[in-house]
């Protein structure tokens, strides 16, 4: 089959790999109709999480057709139309039990990698390096999905790949960001990064009961996305300080919450932005948290820092002193996706939200490589892309 | 090795270590209040000799914590000890102490001596015996599983269901009452066996087994389920311990158990748990083949 494969840092490939096969009974194989690229598929492209070997098939949004089932799968049958969730979930230990998906402790066979690293293990994901598994990505033509009676949920037919396929990842990643937030009535959200998490985050935020959302980025169309199709007011970081334009804007007290849908590759104008850069550059930190720092500084006393953009190792200049002095909570995670998938299908098939707002641009699979160099660059106003198995 | 010695020893070594420094300092800042207290007249040149000695009791103490091998520090402090003796006995002997306050301190330091003197010998020892003889290799990790102890304990007291969950185990044969034959897979289609004996069998608590015979590889170990607090499930607890044989097997097992000790042990429990938990052993194509797998290009596709 094809398979889009990382083969070194702004390296990818679209290669020839065999198929995957039926490893354990728990397992299927689903013939990919739809993928796409992650925003969180760049940072593994610019080379900044460890453990990636080249040729590590990329991919975790997939959707697709169930082409065979392990002999421990009874809930789905050849044929179903399935959407996966990016993290890898068994259903039955103790993260499981809690919801906490993302967190499985039993599908990660590389979890002493993870733990060195990370002092604990989270669960396997797809195609987001050996330390998450090894586990081959969904850009390709066919995956295998370990644990696949409890993963994929089966989609209505009238439902377009399209508006589900992002059920995978980013529509849950952002609703759980917004949901971290605990959004009361009146109160005013801040998004980090008007990319597709961002988007999701701002329009998952409304649903949520939040009067106002103020979202900051720098570049004009994710701007323009987040004002006419998420509903939210915008900032340029590049035009404006945002601290004081936060402040002025919220009578000076700040947001009630601050989601980072950013994460470790932040950019900032001025001296910090170089700071963060060189010091990642020469490995004294491993993210670059200038979003994050931001929001801490920015947020109300006693709000609430909701961080889904993803970070790896260690950051630098953290400001625990306006965290604990001022109260503030910090709630994270990888999404629990498996928990929003039915809910939030409920709410595309109400017409409450139609997720494919947010694509801009649509490839094949071969095409992947261009994909990735488009949307590093942000070329032609990209801001996702969807790619479609060879029909 | 630091990492080798007997803790207890280190522990009385780094205490005789922070004695050391403490009663040195106490000479060098404070020497008159310490003549006045040990019942000796202070004079200045008692107090420079107190000094003197204070400074010799400080670097003793920091040879002793600073060094992984404390032996020789530690002797230094005995060779300082016999001075402390002499100058105390003097004093008692010229009449011009309270003898009943020097004599207390001269019985002091003589106890303090002892443990010096018994620390240094032991520590010696220690160190030589590491240069000839292997060390016991000992391991303890643990695992929650959520299942009861009734039922991890008979999943693993039925020798066949072992292989389903250790890796490299090739096959554990029951031979006696309580005695089972074990074979593992080593690299190059060489095997490696072994003869265990059960030697405590607790139901649904604990099993001890140990090596026997003429073992490829001889080691003891144990595994406990403890029922966990707030009913999630059981902690399982295994030890073990084994002397690194030589040859193909030492190298064999060097390379599992080599650079991390203890994570195949640690690796093993993870499988149990998800066999236990899920039913299977989660695999990625990348966790099961080495080098380039089925999910991954050819080495040639990749290079190219």
């Amino acid at each position: 089959m094809k398979a889009n494969c990382w083969i070194g840092k702004k390296d990818v490939r679209v290669e020839n790999v065999p198929d995957p096969k039926i490893l354990n009974p728990r397992d299927a194989i689903v013939k990919i109709t739809s993928t796409a690229i992650c925003g969180s598929d760049l940072h593994l492209y610019n080379g900044y999480v460890p453990g990636m070997e080249s040729g590590d098939v990329l991919g975790h949004e997939f959707m697709g057709e169930v082409v065979e089932t392990g002999h421990g799968v009874n809930n789905l049958k050849k044929g179903d139309r399935v959407v996966v969730p990016f993290p890898i979930a068994c259903g039955s230990c103790f993260s499981c039990k809690h919801e906490l998906y993302s967190l499985c402790e039993n599908s990660n066979p590389n979890a002493w990698m993870a733990e060195k690293l990370w002092g604990h293990s989270p669960a396997g994901l797809f195609g987001y390096s050996h330390l998450l598994g090894g586990y081959a990505g969904g850009q390709a033509e066919y995956a295998r999905v370990p644990f696949a009676d409890v993963g994929p949920i089966k989609v209505p037919e009238e439902l377009a790949d399209e508006q589900v396929l992002f059920l995978s990842d980013i529509f849950p990643t952002g609703y759980m960001g917004a949901e971290m937030c605990n959004i009361q009535p009146g109160d005013t959200i801040a998004v980090w990064g008007c990319g597709p998490v961002g988007q999701f985050a701002i329009k998952s935020a409304f649903l949520l009961g939040a009067e106002r959302v103020i979202a900051i980025d720098r570049f004009p169309e994710r701007l323009r996305m987040a004002r006419e199709k998420a509903g939210a007011e915008t900032l340029d970081y590049e035009a404006v300080d945002i601290r004081d334009a936060l402040k002025e804007m919220t009578g000076g007290r700040g947001p009630d919450a601050c989601i980072d849908a950013v994460g470790m590759e932040s950019h900032a104008p001025g001296m910090t932005g170089v700071y963060d850069k060189v010091k990642q550059t020469v490995k004294l930190e491993t993210d670059r948290p200038i979003a994050l720092r931001q929001a801490i500084m920015s947020c109300r006393n006693g709000g609430t820092i909701s961080v889904i953009g993803v970070y790896g190792g260690l950051i630098d200049k953290f400001p625990m002193g306006a965290v604990m002095n001022r109260s503030l909570t910090i709630r994270t995670g990888q999404a629990h996706v498996h928990r929003y998938l039915r809910p939030l299908l409920e709410r595309i098939q109400k017409g409450e939200i139609d997720p494919s707002f947010v694509i801009t641009h649509r490839m094949r699979l071969e095409d992947a490589p261009q994909g990735f160099a488009m949307f590093k660059d942000k070329q032609d106003e990209c801001i996702k892309i969807v790619l479609k198995a060879a029909a | 090795m630091n990492s080798q010695q007997n803790p207890r020893l280190r522990r009385l070594a780094n205490g005789l270590g922070w004695f050391s420094i403490g009663l040195g300092v106490t000479e060098i800042v404070a020497p008159g209040t310490l003549a006045r207290f040990i019942g000796i007249r202070d004079r200045r040149r008692s107090r420079t000799t107190m000094r003197m000695y204070g400074l010799r009791e400080v670097a003793a103490g920091v040879g002793i914590l600073s060094r992984s091998r404390p032996a020789p520090w530690l002797w230094a402090r005995v060779a300082g000890d016999a001075l402390d003796l002499a100058s105390l006995g003097k004093t008692l002997a010229s009449g011009e102490s309270n003898r009943v306050k020097a004599g207390l301190a001269t019985a002091a330091v003589a106890g303090v001596t002892a443990a010096d003197v018994l620390c240094a010998r032991q520590m010696g020892c220690a160190s030589n015996g590491s240069s000839t003889t292997v060390k016991d290799v000992q391991l303890m990790r643990t695992i929650n599983i959520d299942r009861s102890p009734e039922e991890i304990y008979n999943y693993w007291r039925d020798l066949n269901n072992l292989p389903r969950f250790m890796k490299h185990l090739a096959s554990v044969e029951r031979t006696g009452q309580n005695q089972s034959h074990w074979v593992i897979n080593a690299p190059g289609g060489k095997k490696i066996e072994w003869d265990a004996q059960i030697e405590e069998d607790e139901p649904n608590r604990r099993i001890a087994w140990r090596s026997w015979g003429g073992s490829d590889v001889d080691h003891s170990g144990s595994v406990q389920f403890e029922r966990a607090p707030g009913g999630r499930g059981t902690f399982v607890r295994v030890n073990l311990s084994y002397t690194p044989p030589g040859g193909l097997i030492g190298s064999t097992l060097a390379k599992w158990f080599g650079q991390a000790p203890g994570l195949l042990v640690e690796e093993n429990l993870r499988a149990l748990k998800q066999v236990l938990e899920t039913g299977e052993i989660a695999r990625s194509d990348a966790s099961i083949h080495s080098g380039m797998h089925s999910a991954q290009p050819s080495a040639q596709a990749a290079t190219a």
